[in-house]
């Protein structure tokens, strides 16, 4: 029931939030923050009281909906939901914070938007049902179309519409594809349902099932996103308030990547293996020209924006291919990107309010205004620039190294964009905080609102870099079914596509499933970068006697 | 006739004679709010007159009426429709100049015809309810008679419309020469008998698909739509757009199901044909609307695009799906235009998308219930409208409709578009349009329509079980 009621208390939470915002705003505010914190509480709690990794689903629950169409509430937790829960309801806590002072109109309505988007990203990553799945997927549109259309900024309109056609008609296709599942299945089995679980497993001809995936793979490549379909993102980021760009940056582009491990791997373990180098090459084209991008943005908000696209590029090149480190790598990513991200946009949305503009050309030499921004900004630069020692820089190096092992040139070709990251990374804090003058701006420096907020995501980021392992350890479960998954059904039916089967799996002197028996406490309690640096290498070595 | 045939046509007596009351009552007293009790009494007393005569069918009354649960579920369909249009009407009407109890009583002998429909067994009682209901539709349509663009729109539906009846009774004859029997059984088995189809049949048929068509406003034969819808006193346009398309399309199943079209690839390549037409120009027209009446026409002839989908599945789960889609479709269209007949004054009709900027921050309620009305024909999920697109997609899918499935789904990415444009303006700054006050009855009728549209849309398994246990043909 714990899952029902996390739900639950966002709902009732954002309706009350509406309500008394209507009478006094800064009520709204506190329901907002109390309703968030029960569920970081109740998430802690459960996260503290037991981890038993032996069970598939450490939480498992279902209720009848429409039972006519075989659709049930069925909520279940595993590892990997776990951790983006935990991450959903942290940056939820920071996004109803640092909107205290931005968000002066419509408080109430603005948090009841916020904490429906939460809600609804909160059922994506519970839902066992596709078409609760499908039912939350949606959830999270309306109000996040409000967010931008209502307290965004100049072109907020296109921009809003722009964001909700592209995930809308992703997600028709996707619906499709459910249905076109759930019909398959039904003629197959006589029993016609939308339960994930039930769904594992169907086996269909490999061009069906390839163009099926295509349909989930539309929803959560525009979701992600992936390049040629990231068009949405600039204008939906750089438009939205801070609040909105947060969650758009942290939680929402993170459903995409949810997806793909829940649905496309499990659901479509061969097709995904054909798709795999395709997947794969998108991910480096993202990395490289996101960040290329972002190198040419001149507008802050928008150059994080890119740098997303190019970050983001790092989780499909991830997902596909099929390694335990990668996939760590991956999860790592997710949150890293979540905290870093997240923070330069909060840093753009504050400097935003003080100077009212987001151009970097108008900034420079900020730094001796305000220091502390200067140095929140600085270590998140280099969160996003992948400095060892910080979240990011182990994710990145994980995902390459698991996908040095599938496949070199792509590997070879992804870490360029570390180098890229350097670049743009650096010119934020060239052009904004160091540099010449180009305006004496006035303006005060972060306030004790601001320093908390600041301080709790530096902790979070630097924990992340220095004691990764309980994030690992709990996402671990999730990930090795999932390639279990895919191993045994690659290795059951090797006929429709052997040729990448072999290329990725038949290396039994490294393979990447063996870390689930010899067990590695990959990133041991260790003080410094350098060594976190040198034991992913010795672990490395381990994985591959 | 027997005490039983009395019995199953309780409802139709009542609604028949209502109008006669108030008539009676007008010409001692003239008092609009005791019209408007007895009217919404009535209304009451009909749809729990339905319940009264369940155990009782199905029953036919030959050669005319068929009663069975297919017909009383529209039936109370209808009436329930009529009866929030009713509800809705009040303010509407009531600042009218001159005589306006009469509205009423044609409001009755509309809901007269598109009743009948329901039960329509036969050629006969079919034109019968179409002309009752054509006529008094003439009439509402150009109720403001002080108003040009409704009397324009009043003349427009009466010369098209009367050139489709045309077309109707011509084809009926056609058949009716082709086989000398007016009953749809008959014709059906006549059908099946005579194996090809004669060029006068198929001429027959394509007449009345014409004028159907007319009634449904599908593409081709959907000019008058727009012009009308705006024309209209808005809660007219909801009666247009809701109960009358709702009662052509009762009988419409009934007929084409009895006939089994779905299996004639004739029949089978226009209506997709018609159904595929109607759901591109609907949306494509109504992007570049200003005007919300016109728009939610255009978006009317979309939705019966999707609709008609339902005709080809052949199957009793299809005409489930229809009922829910037609339900659902009801309560989101009377929403809409309730809203802008609750916004409107006789003088200025709140129609023009600017004039609701900013009403979310004026009138938060209304703008909420105008908001679920448009999500939900839109088809976002927790609104009916959901549900209702979900379950015609999956009968026609099930159905092997791919194409038109496929239509649908591009379809309701274009309508999208131009939903979204209307909520972009409701929740936009305030502009300075002056509203009107609020009625007690209106407020509540929106409220339970927007609790309807959120109740279908989170949990529809009630409804639907109740549809699916009952309701075959």
């Amino acid at each position: 029931m714990i899952l029902v009621y996390l739900i639950a208390i966002l709902l009732t939470g954002a309706f009350l939030a509406w309500i008394t915002g209507k009478w006094n705003p800064v009520w709204s505010r506190i329901i907002s923050l109390a309703a968030l914190s029960i569920d970081l509480i109740i998430i802690t709690l459960f996260v503290l009281q037991s981890i038993p990794s032996e069970k598939d689903w450490l939480i498992d629950i279902k209720f009848n909906w429409i039972p006519q169409f075989g659709i049930s509430l069925h909520l279940a937790l595993d590892g990997l939901s776990l951790v983006m829960l935990i991450l959903t309801f942290f940056l939820g806590l920071i996004s109803v914070i640092i909107s205290w002072k931005e968000i002066d109109s419509r408080v109430g309505f603005f948090h009841f938007n916020l904490l429906l988007i939460l809600a609804g990203i909160t059922g994506v990553f519970l839902s066992l049902d596709l078409f609760l799945f499908y039912f939350f997927w949606e959830l999270m549109l309306v109000p996040m179309y409000f967010l931008i259309g209502i307290w965004g900024h100049e072109n907020r309109t296109a921009a809003s519409n722009k964001f909700f056609l592209y995930t809308q008609a992703s997600g028709l296709l996707m619906f499709i594809s459910i249905l076109a599942f759930y019909f398959i299945h039904g003629h197959n089995t006589g029993v016609y349902t939308f339960d994930y679980l039930q769904l594992l497993g169907t086996s269909m001809p490999a061009s069906t099932s390839m163009l099926i995936m295509l349909g989930f793979l539309a929803a959560f490549l525009v979701k992600l996103p992936v390049v040629p379909l990231h068009n949405w993102l600039p204008d939906a980021h750089t438009e939205a308030p801070t609040a909105g760009s947060l969650i758009l940056a942290a939680l929402l582009l993170k459903t995409g990547a949810y997806g793909l491990f829940r649905f496309i791997i499990p659901l479509f373990p061969s097709a995904s293996m054909t798709f795999a180098p395709i997947g794969m090459l998108l991910g480096v084209i993202g990395i490289l020209y996101g960040a290329k991008l972002a190198f040419a943005q001149t507008d802050l908000k928008r150059l994080v924006a890119y740098t997303s696209v190019s970050h983001m590029g790092f989780v499909i090149l991830g997902v596909f291919s099929f390694n335990e480190l990668a996939y760590q790598g991956v999860v790592m990513q997710m949150i890293a990107h979540g905290i870093s991200t997240g923070a330069l946009f909060i840093l753009a949305g504050q400097l935003h309010e003080r100077i009212h503009t987001r151009d970097i050309n108008k900034m420079g030499g900020l730094w001796e205004k305000a220091p502390v921004m200067g140095a929140i900004g600085l270590i998140f630069s280099m969160a996003s620039l992948g400095l060892p020692g910080l979240g990011n820089f182990i994710a990145e190096l994980l995902i390459l190294v698991g996908v040095f092992k599938t496949n070199i040139l792509m590997s070879c070709l992804a870490s360029l964009g570390l180098i890229a990251a350097t670049i743009y990374s650096l010119r934020i804090v060239q052009k904004v905080f160091l540099g010449k003058k180009n305006k004496d701006w006035e303006l005060s420096d972060l306030n004790f609102r601001e320093k908390i907020v600041a301080a709790s995501m530096v902790v979070v980021i630097v924990w992340l870099g220095l004691f990764p392992k309980p994030v690992f350890d709990t996402a671990k479960p999730a990930l090795l079914k999932t390639l279990n998954k895919q191993k045994e059904i690659t290795f059951q039916n090797p006929g429709s596509n052997s040729d990448n089967a072999e290329k990725v799996l038949c290396e039994p002197s490294c393979n990447p499933l063996c870390t689930f028996v010899v067990k590695p406490n990959l990133f041991n309690h260790k003080g410094s970068q350098s060594k976190a640096q040198s034991n992913t290498k010795g672990n490395q070595d381990n994985l591959c006697p | 006739m027997t005490e039983k045939d009395f019995l199953c046509l309780t409802p139709f007596l009542i609604i028949a004679t209502a109008p006669i009351v108030i008539m009676i009552v007008i010409s001692i007293l003239r008092n609009y709010k005791v019209v408007y009790g007895f009217s919404v009494l009535s209304l009451l007393v009909a749809f729990a007159s339905i319940f009264l005569i369940i155990p009782s069918v199905p029953h036919t009354i030959e050669p005319l009426f068929i009663i069975d649960i297919y017909s009383l579920f529209f039936l109370g369909i209808i009436i329930i429709s009529a009866l929030l249009v009713t509800l809705l009407s009040y303010d509407y009407i009531k600042q009218l100049d001159g005589v306006k109890e009469e509205y009423y009583i044609i409001l009755f002998t509309s809901t007269l015809g598109a009743s009948l429909l329901a039960v329509a067994n036969h050629f006969v009682l079919f034109f019968l309810g179409i002309e009752t209901l054509s006529i008094s539709l003439y009439i509402l349509i150009a109720f403001q008679r002080s108003k040009d663009s409704s009397i324009e729109a009043g003349i427009k539906y009466l010369i098209l419309a009367s050139v489709s009846s045309a077309f109707l009774l011509f084809g009926m004859a056609l058949i009716y020469t082709a086989f000398g029997t007016m009953q749809f059984s008959a014709i059906a088995s006549a059908l099946v008998t005579g194996n090809q189809l004669s060029p006068l049949v198929i001429s027959g048929f394509g007449m009345m698909m014409v004028g159907i068509g007319f009634k449904l406003a599908l593409v081709p034969f959907h000019m008058w739509t727009p012009d009308v819808y705006q024309g209209a006193p808005a809660p007219v346009s909801a009666y247009i757009a809701t109960v009358s398309k709702g009662a052509v399309m009762a009988i419409l199943i009934r007929f084409f199901f009895n006939l089994r079209g779905f299996e004639n690839q004739y029949f089978f390549i226009t209506i997709s044909g018609i159904a595929i037409l109607s759901m591109f120009v609907g949306n494509l027209l109504a992007i570049r609307q200003q005007n919300i009446k016109r728009l939610l026409g255009y978006s009317s002839i979309a939705n019966m695009g999707y609709l008609i989908i339902i005709l080809l599945t052949g199957s009793n789960k299809g005409i489930q799906a229809s009922i829910f889609y037609l339900i659902s479709y009801f309560i989101t269209t009377i929403g809409a235009f309730g809203v802008i007949s609750l916004l409107s004054t006789c003088k200025d009709e709140a129609e023009k998308i600017e004039d609701f900027k900013g009403l979310f921050w004026k009138r938060p309620w209304i703008a909420i219930v105008f908001t679920l009305s448009l999500l939900s024909l839109a088809g976002i999920p927790i609104t009916a409208g959901f549900i209702a697109k979900f379950y015609v997609i999956l009968e026609g899918m099930k159905a092997g409709l791919m194409v038109l499935v496929f239509s649908m789904i591009i379809n309701s990415v274009i309508g999208l578009y131009y939903y979204l444009r209307i909520i972009t303006t409701l929740f936009s700054a305030a502009g300075d349009t002056k509203l009107p006050e609020l009625s007690f009855t209106g407020n509540i009728t929106l409220a339970i329509i927007g609790i309807s549209i959120l109740i279908l849309g989170i949990y529809p398994g009630w409804l639907i079980d109740i549809i699916v246990r009952f309701v075959t043909l």
